[in-house]
């Protein structure tokens, strides 16, 4: 699957504007781009898990979908998707439909890493073909920036604020993605917004185009909860990249790949120091504390180095 | 016409679907519901059915999957019990909301805790303000016949709303007995081809589903929810009708067993019923006017025929499956009393609670309950409105 | 179907069933564009329609045909600025970015 940015550029645009979505969301984005890995004249049926993206993407009866959508709930995107994808194997088999269609969900942290595990887990495990989508900002935004097992280690949220007990939130995020690649899934990839985009294009075309069920995890900042100028974002996702904190591989039927490797490697205040919810860590008294972060930093991506060595 | 034969009320209604031959099944097994799709899934093994059957892992699942199934243009059914439909909750509402005709299977069993695997209405009660259409059974020639009517009732225009074909726990579901079973070919000539106008993988248009709602909307949304609800009552007796053309079984929105001249009247749901009907015909013999209605239709409910048919009663018990622990009795006794003051009636009325987590209901339990209804009919007043039958003190 | 009968002061019987919508991409009838007094300007002298600025918009506020770049959508255009940051060229400039 080649990349040719410009004819993937000219594409029709299948989110449309008018959405509610906060000026500078990653999330948006990340659905857009996606959806560019649809090939034209293929029907999808897009699904969404409650969150910030359902509730400014169809506030009726304003839909920003081009594609056909549903909404179930919070919890469920992954068993909802699973439904809607069984009955078009039914309904061609009965030959009530001749057209392509694909099955494309996204969920937001907390939807996919938290609530809604098991249907996502239930989902992979059965192997529907649909790709669940995780646009990731690492905590619960839609409700005001509580923590999720996708925040990442001393992150200030409103539910692990920084006072003069803590540091912001104790543990470190789940690695989701390698939980889901030990589903056994044929297809499994880390991606975010990099460059001209052909990381996540690829991923999104491999994922829709592979039989079975496929999972993309999304670095998608937001501005609010993250606390940095709306602008930003790409700089933001270039440095969680070159820090090796967000790491771009992917499992194609088990296999892991490094999709990335940086020449030199940045250090992670690079990262933390170009956002408000870690501002914290830059007191002279907590330096100690990005040294921490440094550490497990390092040691997850040498463990994901060793994956992709085997 | 219809063929005999000995079946369990699981097995009936695993037939009644294999007879649909719907589109999607999605389902988790639970006690003791979980033969249903057991049998399905054998049913798929063999090629008797070309339905998908998806292994779910939970019963939210098993309702989330229903709803996108559903949505998408496939007729879909599922089946559980108890807890596995306390875990649906939240998706009974989305499912009623969105106005997807879904069929379900329910096994009534008592809600945990404690944990306890014997039928109570538990279940059902709790979803009854859910937005489902709810019929209850008797025995298992009823829940083979309900099922076979839930899908032209809950897939009509007017009406457009989930079902639930409720039976009762191991008494009707486990046990076997005699059955009349409609010919294949004449369970598809009744229920037809489920021919949706708008659903998610309709080729011709573009469909987004589950918005979300502002203030501005949302309780006009529930007030066409709720008339779709009244509408199917009617839909409910027609569609009754037809099936008695072929079944020659006729159903209504209650039955009425010995009712109309009875001075001392008993409310019941379900398979306690047939024990009930014993007893008032014992309490016929000995000269004493008893008689029951048996509810069919709880949602949406008939208020208005059950006051009128109560109307020429003395007294009438309530019986509840069912604890609401209002401090007041169970929903069915809040929901007759309502019907009965809104009618302006002037039957005096008792709630009984009874059989709660399978405890056994006896013809002489049900008869001493017709002669405490005589003692307060001659005292001319209810001193205790909410009861309990069977309870050791 | 028309949208213009399902707004905030429809009656019951209006609505769709379900609330259900039969169209895709209704949202475009709703102007953001006036959630900002800021906007980028497109410079298209300067622009070398390298579409780099394309993908990063979160509203799909800067159209595309024939591979080309047009003027932003100012109905939509929510100002974050992404935009000003992803142009080499310097063909976008918004008070506030750079």
């Amino acid at each position: 699957m080649g990349y040719n940015f410009k004819e993937t550029m000219n594409k029709p645009e299948r989110l449309a504007g008018g959405h509610r979505m906060c000026a500078g969301c990653g999330g948006t984005i990340a659905a857009r781009n996606v959806l560019r890995g649809l090939h034209e004249g293929d029907r999808a049926v897009i699904g969404n898990a409650t969150g910030c993206m359902e509730v400014s993407t169809f506030m009726y009866p304003y839909t920003a979908w081009e594609d056909s959508y549903i909404h179930n709930a919070f919890e469920n995107a992954g068993a909802t998707l699973s439904g809607v994808e069984t009955a078009y194997r039914v309904l061609k088999k009965r030959g009530k439909i001749d057209e392509t269609y694909k099955f494309i969900t996204f969920g937001g942290d907390g939807g996919t890493y938290d609530i809604g595990l098991q249907s996502l887990s239930g989902a992979m495990e059965r192997n529907h073909d649909m790709v669940y989508v995780c646009y990731d900002n690492g905590a619960y935004m839609n409700t005001g920036i509580q923590r999720s097992s996708a925040t990442p280690m001393y992150a200030n949220t409103t539910t692990t604020p920084v006072g003069s007990e803590s540091n912001g939130k104790p543990q470190n995020r789940k690695d989701l993605a390698a939980i889901i690649a030990e589903h056994d899934v044929p297809y499994v990839a880390q991606t975010t917004f990099w460059k001209n985009f052909k990381d996540l294009h690829v991923k999104s075309e491999k994922a829709i185009y592979t039989e079975g069920a496929a999972f993309l995890n999304i670095m998608a900042p937001c501005p609010r909860g993250w606390q940095y100028p709306t602008a930003d974002i790409m700089e933001i996702c270039r440095l969680g990249v070159e820090t090796n904190y967000w790491p771009l591989f992917e499992v194609e039927q088990g296999k892991w790949t490094l999709n990335y490797e940086p020449k030199k490697k940045l250090p992670i205040e690079d990262f933390l120091i170009k956002q408000g919810r870690f501002k914290h860590l830059f007191k002279k008294e907590n330096e100690y504390l990005i040294g921490e972060f440094q550490k497990e930093v390092d040691r997850r991506w040498e463990d994901l180095v060793y994956r992709c060595s085997r | 016409m219809g063929k005999r034969d000995r079946l369990s009320g699981n097995e009936a209604v695993a037939i009644a679907m294999r007879q649909i031959n719907p589109d999607v099944m999605p389902a988790f097994p639970i006690t003791p519901s979980t033969e249903i799709p057991q049998y399905f899934s054998s049913f798929v093994a063999n090629g008797q059915v070309d339905t998908e059957f998806i292994p779910v892992e939970s019963e939210h699942s098993a309702m989330s999957a229903a709803i996108g199934a559903e949505a998408a243009g496939a007729r879909t059914l599922t089946a559980t019990s108890s807890c596995g439909m306390a875990l649906m909750w939240e998706e009974l509402y989305v499912a009623a909301s969105n106005r997807l005709p879904i069929a379900l299977a329910l096994v009534n069993r008592a809600l945990s805790g404690p944990i306890n695997i014997n039928c109570d209405h538990s279940d059902s009660m709790g979803a009854r303000d859910a937005g489902w259409i709810q019929i209850y059974a008797e025995n298992n020639q009823e829940a083979y016949d309900n099922f076979i009517q839930a899908y032209p009732i809950a897939e009509n225009a007017k009406v457009r709303l989930p079902i639930m074909i409720c039976q009762d726990g191991f008494i009707t579901s486990h046990a076997v007995e005699n059955i009349e079973l409609l010919e294949d070919k004449e369970v598809q000539a009744f229920v037809g081809d489920y021919t949706p106008e708008h659903y998610l993988l309709n080729q011709k248009e573009t469909m987004a589903v589950g918005p979300y709602a502002v203030s501005n909307y949302y309780m006009e949304a529930k007030k066409q929810h709720a008339q779709a609800m009244t509408n199917a009552k009617q839909i409910v007796l027609e569609v009754a009708k037809k099936f008695a053309e072929i079944s020659g079984r006729e159903y209504g929105l209650f039955e009425e067993y010995r009712l109309e001249d009875a001075e001392y009247a008993m409310v019941i749901i379900g398979s306690a019923a047939g024990t009930a009907k014993d007893a008032v015909d014992a309490l016929r013999e000995k000269g004493v006017k008893a008689g029951l209605l048996k509810i069919r239709l709880f949602r949406p409910f008939p208020a208005e025929e059950i006051a009128q048919a109560l109307s020429h009663a003395k007294v009438v018990a309530i019986m509840d499956r069912a604890e609401s622990l209002s401090s007041q009795g169970g929903p069915l006794g809040s929901e007759v009393m309502a019907a009965l003051y809104r009618a302006r009636s002037q039957v005096l009325a008792v709630n009984y609670i009874y059989g709660l987590g399978g405890r056994d209901v006896r013809v002489d339990q049900v008869a001493e309950v017709f002669g405490q209804l005589e003692k307060d009919a001659a005292a001319g007043k209810i001193a205790d409105a909410y009861r309990y039958l069977g309870l050791r003190e | 179907m028309d949208l213009h009968k399902l707004g905030e002061t429809c009656g019951w019987q209006e609505l769709t069933e379900g609330m259900q919508i039969y169209q895709g991409g209704t949202s475009a009838e709703f102007a953001t564009g006036e959630w900002t007094a800021v906007k980028p300007e497109f410079i298209e002298a300067d622009c070398t329609q390298c579409l780099l600025c394309v993908p990063v918009c979160p509203d799909s506020a800067i159209p595309v045909k024939d591979k080309k770049r047009g003027n932003f959508d100012y109905n939509h255009c929510k100002g974050c600025g992404i935009c000003v940051n992803a142009c080499h060229a310097g063909a976008i400039k918004m008070e506030g970015v750079k």
